[in-house]
């Protein structure tokens, strides 16, 4: 930053190539007089601080209020004359069945009629746990020495540690919540359930066998090659099914998956499949979410 | 039964980008994922090339059913001239500043880390595909979330601390817009009870004729659109963009500012057209609104970029001043306004990217450093750089025979409603023009100026950059020149969307 | 405002939404702003819930009888609420990890101090 003359050609010429210019104790005095606020100046900063919030508060009251104000004119509550109960519908509950092969008729309309939908949420999470890895999975940038003893030192403060009634306990309750979870999302076109929340269950059964048992068991039978080749391959043939299902529903063509017998667990044409495919997917993604936010690896 | 190819054109651009999102994850070098990235950028300009030659030729407009089932029961996409040309174009650009910047990426994003940005890259490709096309607005909601978290892994690619506040700060800012779009979303539902646009449409006009409902359809129609205005980054919520697109590779930044904003304004567009349809946004006086935010972004936005001394910071504030271009396109409210705004949506995001790519390779020349002073000289060691950013500096400012002067004479001839508001559009192009002026021309004056201080080395730049800036400056003269064609192709795209 | 009273739900789900947006925009805790954004997008889902019910209906599972329309509450709103819950909980771990970057970096949680910090690292460089 180079100290020049105060003429106006030469301030230009410095203002073009980018110099700041600095005046000897004019500049200093502008300084000074930059730290105090143009408006109201006689405010202190803690004052100025709580008007802030007061006037930010009271934006946001506004802001509810008309909202409510919205509300009051809104169709009734729990009416079945609202506008949301059309010919939508009608079709979705009277030939659901029918047409998707599934009694849970939420399933069929996430699965098959509006499936574009959850193909871009399962995108959602494939994202999700690709960024987390992207910012947390050890590196150079992330990770030294001082990180390094810490988590050794966590490691060595767990293996000391006996913990008889954590791990005998999670020898038996972990089969059955994976068991339980695989419940849930076979039946997921029969029941309440479905890939979501069965591949949470699994998910939860995982981080509670980690918990228990360490990283290093885990890792044998799930470490991030796994990781990656079960994620990736799910929502591989998500997409293979849902662009199967798109290209013959747009262009006529026959559909040749059966819809099976309702209230079988072999129904609901590719439904079944898919709602395996999501729910490995989560069940993979909430594993690694704990996985990286404790130790930085899975 | 035969099938009609080219309308599957949409479904598969959508699905392969996707797909080579997905594909890139088990790749283990990054090198195969930029190839992987530029070979599917490459076949989605093919299709869409086509598309757009098929569509304007036979004068259509199609929907295409995404399962078995038809509107209002199962999702839609919709395709006509105008989603065909945005496509073509966003993926030849995307190509072009991929293929760019990529010295940067490799060398500033950690190597085990590369194929992770093209992830990104790949899926805000596929969402910007998916917004262009959609005619289901929960679908865009679930891919405008898509775009935000892929954008904001965008700008932390590099990993310091700066980069990382800059993310934070873009998904604060894009988090609120979401929201607010999300419970206009659901406020819509529920006085209309479809969620596919051409449904909501019709329900819409009943609504605004009856008079039924009107206070919830006047607060949905500001919750919509102040959403996706925070999203596109329109002037007071514009504060996000400095420090990302100065603490992210240019690449990065040059595919954010020029295709990812431009895609909520699609979004916009479509919810003009699609959704309230112009009656129903004349009757609500929307268009005023627009049109006095995008007159002061223009002026505010150029004011903020001439006090900066940092060029990645400048081109921020320059892209908010243009965004201010497109949204007082929209609040002139006739069709000729509309059209003006299309191209310069086309415009800008041409120039922008060509401006980001060619700071990056001067910043590189003159050792890392983003102030404007500290690029003097550069132009002469790097002299591909140096011309293609002068030619993108004289199109913002709106020189003829660049892309720049065709929008803004467009907009010049569509200011026809009243003698006030030609008099305001009028005023407000030539002061913006002026201000472009003065905070672009000392850039270039910077960089072919005398380099000070020791002798740098020439920069060896690749072919590849070579080709790249070539391209962008044909791209660039060909939208100035020929621009007739252009917008006829709008005109009918917009005249079918409506 | 008596059928302000009648739509309790939306009218509950309104507020908590305004809470939501109020923490995520001026809370300068970086941890609340998120938790900000969770209450937001907690309160539409009880608004899309409020949206589906109609009185004396059941769930849309079809285990016996007849699928007639007026046995059943609407399904939409609860498939829209399964992908919200997704996208929301895709944001949150996203921005916790963001969080957790920043912390080793500056070591504190306050967004105002970080961006002090940050500027002045930023005026040390030029």
């Amino acid at each position: 930053m180079a100290k020049l003359p105060k003429g106006g050609l030469s301030r230009f010429v410095a203002w073009v190539n980018g110099e700041e210019v600095v005046d000897d104790l004019k500049h200093g005095h502008h300084k000074e007089k930059k730290t105090k606020a143009k408006y109201l100046p006689h405010l202190t900063m803690e004052q100025r601080l709580l008007g802030y919030r007061i006037l930010g508060v009271l934006i946001c009251s506004i802001f509810v209020l008309i909202l409510l104000a919205t509300v009051s004119k809104l169709p009734t509550f729990g009416s079945p004359n609202n506008p949301a109960s059309n010919e939508v519908v009608e079709r979705y509950i009277e030939s659901g069945i029918e047409e998707t092969g599934a009694i849970n008729l939420v399933a069929g309309m996430i699965l098959d009629y509006r499936a574009f939908d959850t193909f871009g949420e399962s995108n959602v999470l494939f994202l999700a746990v690709i960024s987390v890895v992207m910012l947390l999975k050890r590196d150079r940038n992330n990770f030294d020495e001082d990180d390094e003893k810490i988590l050794n030192e966590d490691i060595d403060l767990d293996d000391e540690d006996d913990n008889i009634i954590l791990k005998r306990f999670t020898m038996i309750i972990f089969p059955l919540i994976t068991l339980y979870g695989v419940y849930v999302i076979l039946n997921g076109h029969l029941s309440p359930g479905g890939g979501f929340s069965g591949g949470a269950i699994i998910g939860a059964g995982l981080i509670l066998f980690d918990t228990a048992f360490g990283q290093s068991a885990v890792r044998k039978f799930f470490n991030f090659k796994r990781f990656t080749y079960i994620s990736v391959g799910c929502l591989l043939t998500y997409c293979a099914c849902k662009s199967y299902s798109f290209f013959t529903g747009a262009n006529h063509l026959e559909n040749i998956i059966p819809k099976g017998i309702p209230g079988n667990i072999l129904s609901g044409g590719l439904i079944l499949p898919l709602n395996i495919c999501v729910g490995l997917i989560v069940a993979c993604t909430m594993y690694g979410f704990y996985a990286l936010f404790t130790r930085g690896e899975i | 039964m035969s099938i009609n190819w080219i309308h599957n054109f949409p479904f598969f651009s959508i699905f392969l980008a996707m797909l080579g999102g997905i594909l890139t994850a088990l790749l283990n070098d990054g090198k195969k994922a930029l190839r992987l990235n530029q070979l599917i950028t490459l076949i989605v300009a093919i299709l869409s090339l086509c598309l757009l030659l098929n569509v304007t030729a036979n004068n259509e407009s199609f929907t295409f059913m995404m399962g078995h089932f038809p509107a209002p029961w199962g999702n839609e996409l919709r395709a006509g001239p105008l989603e065909a040309l945005m496509a073509f174009v966003f993926s030849i650009l995307m190509f072009l500043t991929v293929t760019g910047g990529q010295r940067e990426i490799f060398s500033d994003v950690v190597s085990d880390k590369v194929k992770y940005f093209f992830i990104m890259i790949n899926l805000i490709f596929g969402s910007i595909l998916a917004l262009i096309y959609t005619n289901d607005v929960f679908t865009a909601y679930v891919f405008i979330e898509i775009n935000t978290i892929a954008s904001c892994a965008v700008v932390m690619a590099k990993g310091h601390g700066r980069s990382i506040i800059a993310s934070i700060h873009y998904l604060i800012m894009s988090s609120l817009g979401s929201g607010l779009f999300l419970i206009g979303l659901c406020l819509l539902y529920d006085i209309t009870g479809h969620l596919l646009m051409p449904n909501i449409q019709e329900q819409l006009i009943l609504l605004s004729r009856s008079g039924e409902y009107a206070l919830p359809l006047t607060v949905v129609c500001g919750l919509v659109f102040i959403g996706l205005a925070i999203k596109s980054a329109l002037f007071p919520f514009h504060t996000m963009l400095p420090n990302a697109y100065d603490n992210s590779t240019s690449a990065g930044a040059g595919i954010l500012s020029g295709l990812v904003l431009k895609s909520y304004i699609i979004l916009i567009l479509k919810f003009i057209f699609q959704v309230f349809s112009l009656e129903v946004i004349q009757a609500l006086k929307i268009e005023n609104v627009l049109f006095v935010f995008g007159i002061v972004g223009m002026i505010m936005g150029s004011i903020y970029a001439f006090r900066e001394v940092r060029i990645k910071k400048m081109l921020a504030y320059s892209s908010v001043a243009q965004i201010g271009y497109i949204f007082m396109g929209f609040g002139i409210g006739n069709m000729a306004g509309f059209t003006a705004s299309c191209f310069h949506i086309l415009a800008h995001a041409a120039t922008k990217t060509l401006l980001f790519v060619s700071a990056g390779s001067l910043i590189e020349t003159n050792g890392g450093k983003t102030g404007i002073r500290d690029l003097q000289g550069a132009g002469r060691l790097n002299p591909f750089a140096g011309v293609a950013y002068s030619v993108g500096a004289l199109s913002m400012v709106g020189i003829p025979l660049f892309a720049g002067f065709a929008s803004k004479y467009y907009f010049a001839l569509s200011a026809a409603g009243g003698k006030l508001q030609l008099s305001i559009v009028l005023t407000a192009l030539a002061v913006s023009m002026i201000l472009n002026a003065i905070y672009f021309i000392p850039t270039v004056i910077s960089i072919w100026s005398k380099p000070e201080g020791e002798i740098k080395p020439k920069a060896e730049p690749t072919f590849s950059f070579k080709c790249v800036c070539v391209a962008f400056m044909m791209i660039n003269f060909i939208l100035g020149i020929f621009f007739q064609p252009i917008i006829a192709v709008i005109e009918q795209g917009l005249r079918l969307l409506g | 405002m008596e059928h302000l009273m009648h739509n309790y739900y939306e009218a509950a789900a309104v507020i908590l939404f305004g809470i939501g947006f109020m923490n995520l925009l001026l809370q300068s805790n970086l941890i609340k702003k998120f938790i900000g954004l969770n209450i937001m997008d907690t309160a539409v889902y009880l608004f899309l819930a409020a949206k589906g019910f109609i009185y004396g209906r059941v769930a849309p599972i079809v285990t016996s009888g007849e699928a007639v329309i007026e046995r059943f509450v609407n399904p939409v709103p609860s498939g829209l609420v399964l992908t919200g819950i997704v996208v929301s909980v895709s944001v949150t771990a996203f921005s916790l990890a963001l969080i957790i970057r920043l912390y080793k970096v500056y070591h504190t949680f306050d967004m105002d101090e970080i961006m002090k910090l940050a500027r002045e690292e930023e005026k040390r460089e030029y």
